[in-house]
């Protein structure tokens, strides 16, 4: 137990999420084996799961805070670093890797300077890799919050990294 | 809650009203626009298009046609696909501005939108379903309804027969009869390692306890495989009339689906699916007042491929790290809490009802001697038709990429496929002939695996290939175990050795050794298995590997470190179709000059490669 973040935890926050962790115990029984369902709701809920979520979860499943520790680690969905504003997903099972994602991934990383599981420190984007979104009939395929951009080229990408980017630098005029 | 007669009335009368979906000449002013819901189509925006039909027709006050989302029709290369029944109509690449003119056109003026209809392999424009040679050579078993219904809708799977077998098993067969039948029709399991279905439920039955239960597994980790999420997508009751009917013979009364989060669209309809079950009383207590009780809950998978594997599914399920456990004990004798517990795969369960009502002789009169029935293949890769496909065992490879799949795109060359994933093995040209069973592939060094078929053209370096698979398993390792754990991240070092064109001869035979060492050594499946993809690929493309080590060279221009990429002058036509392309602008020359690389500026992406129509750039 250690590294980890006490991201943004303002007394505002803390209370936010304590309040959504007793409404979401409200629909669960005390059952051990609730507590991958009970992390899915979280992060789903917060875009990753906060140390202050952990501890209530703790509590109410009298489960050790290691133990959820090493669920959370274990599964790939489950993160304790929450995503950047633009989540960047590119495939990378075997049908896009076989139409070329790989080069994908590699510009991403170049152009954004992080590798893929990290948020930049802007907290603009992060990069993920995921494995197969099923639409193997685009490939290659990445997703910016969930939105798929099929057939997929290096250029495109680049397009699409632009166009986050001028409508950021608006946003901040 | 429904009595057995209100639910055979339903089924009367549905499909006396669904008659047009299956009979091209029904006699009926009726129309039904289907749009294809799977996730291929569902990305490209097929929901838009089911907005936009309903709109116009609403605009245009037509009413005797109806809109209705389904799942797959299979050829998701074309999608968004929108069939209209009962002509068969298929239209491919549709767009939602597309959707006025097939009103206009077709539903108004009965006339076909020509450039909206699929192009077949010889180029030619087919109008009906059943004559695009995709679907000539198939045989849906397991996809039956898969396009055909609302798969939100129970009346319409109801209308189809469903859950009549269940009804059958409940009011006349023994426990005993279900496992017979399952038994003789030869159905093995389609997870991947062909385990006889008959014999699992017969020793999960046989297991002392009164408490068991029923498992599907939904985990479809292989990348690039998606026949049990296509399954559950376009017709989940299958699924649960099957769990149902397990539930039955083995003595069970809870059912769990464990299934990807990660497939949000087969996730929803599988809740819509077991809510209308409920409602209708063929899930809960007293299923069709027969005493019978059985229930059905979903578990979502969080992204580790070791959770298809079924004692970490079954750790998973219970709340911990997906861990396998060491067997024996089998699940059929300690599974889920230490119970007795039957898991099967979804493609396996798909299949358990027509078996039930068709009866085990039309079902293993399909196939091989020793693979029965059918199998869906994900189809995906260098190869035209990227889609879903149910073939009966013992179609040829050859059959599936050429006849079904339409062959390879832009003139390239078949180099291998590659079935079962990263479990799995490649198969190169010269076996393109083997009848595709479990024995025949595993008689050439690959498997059969889950069903994801990846087709590779003669651009494709197999060592890359071999290092795509390691990467994969090295980070989906569990860790319980030393072999898996630090085997494969030896065995990726050397791959990746040999990529950057550091690699000696001696790493290949330390390779082949590590290889070896981790397939006898590990505990589980996936750890067993995680070798495979190097043993064939080393088996069929060694002179690669030896061209990667000594000659320093990859042909196929994958392996960034050791490619150069040059333009053949001799070849250029100076047509300027690389220079387009080039996303950094590392082709020089003009109008019909012959192109040249600048190799400070080139960052060897390959995109020139692919789209040279002359074959004129290499290393």
């Amino acid at each position: 137990m250690h590294d980890q973040k006490e991201n943004g935890t303002c007394q505002e926050v803390q209370a936010n999420i304590t309040q959504f962790m007793q409404e979401i115990f409200h629909t669960y029984k005390k059952q051990k084996d609730n507590l991958i369902p009970i992390l899915e709701e979280v992060q789903e809920k917060f875009g990753y799961i906060p140390k202050e979520a952990q501890k209530e979860i703790s509590e109410f499943l009298e489960i050790p805070m290691a133990e959820i520790y090493g669920v959370i680690t274990f599964y790939s969905r489950f993160t304790l670093e929450p995503k950047g504003k633009y989540a960047i997903s590119v495939c990378l099972g075997t049908a896009c890797f076989v139409k070329g994602s790989r080069k994908i991934m590699d510009r991403l990383t170049q152009r954004l300077n992080i590798e893929p599981g990290q948020t930049t420190e802007d907290g603009l984007f992060s990069i993920d890799e995921t494995r197969c979104v099923g639409a193997c009939g685009l490939a290659p395929v990445f997703t910016v919050n969930g939105e798929v951009h099929g057939k997929a080229t290096v250029k495109m990408l680049d397009t699409v990294l632009d166009e986050i980017l001028e409508k950021e630098k608006t946003v901040e005029k | 809650m429904k009595s057995l007669e209100e639910i055979h009335k339903i089924r009367k009368e549905k499909r006396k009203e669904l008659d047009l979906r299956t009979n091209t000449k029904a006699d009926t002013r009726e129309k039904h626009i289907l749009v294809c819901h799977g996730t291929g189509c569902t990305s490209s925006k097929s929901p838009q298009i089911l907005e936009n039909f309903k709109r116009i027709l609403k605009e245009k006050n037509i009413e005797n046609v109806r809109v209705i989302k389904t799942g797959c029709f299979g050829l998701c290369a074309k999608g968004p696909i929108v069939i209209i029944r009962p002509e068969d109509t298929f239209y491919a690449n549709c767009r939602p501005e597309d959707c006025e003119e097939i009103i206009q056109t077709h539903i108004i003026e009965g006339n076909v939108v020509e450039r909206l209809l699929a192009k077949d392999i010889d180029g030619s424009k087919v109008q009906k379903l059943d004559n695009l040679s995709f679907y000539k050579k198939q045989k849906r078993i397991a996809l039956k309804n898969c396009g055909m219904i609302n798969p939100e809708e129970i009346d319409e799977y109801i209308a189809f027969d469903g859950y009549k077998a269940l009804e059958e098993v409940l009011t006349k067969w023994t426990p005993e009869d279900v496992i017979k039948t399952i038994s003789d029709s030869g159905l093995r399991g389609r997870g991947g390692a062909g385990f006889p279905t008959g014999k699992k439920w017969e020793l999960t039955r046989a297991a002392e306890g009164t408490q068991k239960y029923v498992v599907c597994n939904a985990d479809e980790g292989d990348p690039g495989a998606f026949m049990d999420r296509s399954i559950l997508e376009g017709d989940p009751h299958a699924v649960l009339e099957a769990m149902a009917i397990a539930g039955y013979t083995i003595g069970a009364n809870k059912g769990f689906i464990y299934v990807r989060a990660e497939y949000p669209i087969a996730v929803q309809r599988l809740k819509i699916a077991i809510h209308q079950a409920q409602e209708y009383g063929i899930l809960g207590t007293n299923i069709f007042n027969t005493g019978f009780d059985f229930d059905i809950e979903i578990r979502l998978g969080a992204g580790a491929f070791v959770c298809g594997e079924e004692t970490a599914l079954l750790e998973s399920i219970e709340g911990k790290r997906g861990q396998p456990r060491l067997k024996p004990p089998y699940p059929a004798q300690a599974g889920l809490w230490g119970k007795p517990t039957l898991i099967n795969n979804v493609e396996t369960y798909a299949n358990i009802a027509q078996i039930i009502l068709k009866g085990s002789d039309w079902y293993s009169s399909i196939g091989t001697e020793n693979s029965k029935g059918t199998k869906v293949f994900a189809l995906g890769g260098n190869v035209n038709n990227i889609g879903l496909v149910e073939v009966p065992m013992g179609t040829t490879l050859r059959e599936i990429v050429y006849d079904i799949g339409g062959g390879i795109p832009n003139g390239r060359d078949f180099k291998a496929a590659q079935t079962g994933g990263p479990s799995g093995g490649c198969i190169p040209k010269e076996h393109l002939d083997t009848p595709i069973d479990y024995e025949s592939l595993k008689n050439i060094g690959s498997m059969m695996g889950s069903g994801g078929l990846i087709i590779m053209d003669d651009t494709k370096c197999m060592v890359s290939l071999a290092k795509f698979y390691l990467e994969f398993t090295v980070s989906e390792s569990c860790g319980k175990c030393t072999p898996c754990r630090i085997g494969t991240k030896r065995m990726l070092e050397i791959l990746e050795k040999l990529c950057e064109g550091n690699g000696t001869k001696e790493d290949i035979d330390k390779l082949e050794k590590l290889a070896i060492n981790i397939q006898k050594s590990s505990i589980c499946g996936l750890g067993q298995s995680a070798p495979n993809p190097v043993i064939s690929t080393l088996k069929y493309f060694r002179d690669e590997f030896e061209e990667h080590a000594v000659d320093k060279v990859c042909r196929a221009l994958e392996c960034k470190a050791m490619a150069k990429i040059m333009i053949d002058p001799e070849k250029c036509k100076g047509c300027g179709l690389c220079q387009k392309n080039c996303p950094v602008n590392a082709i020089e020359g003009e109008g019909r000059e012959k192109r040249a690389i600048n190799q400070d500026k080139c960052i060897k992406c390959g995109t020139c490669l692919t789209s040279c129509p002359f074959k004129a750039i290499g290393n």
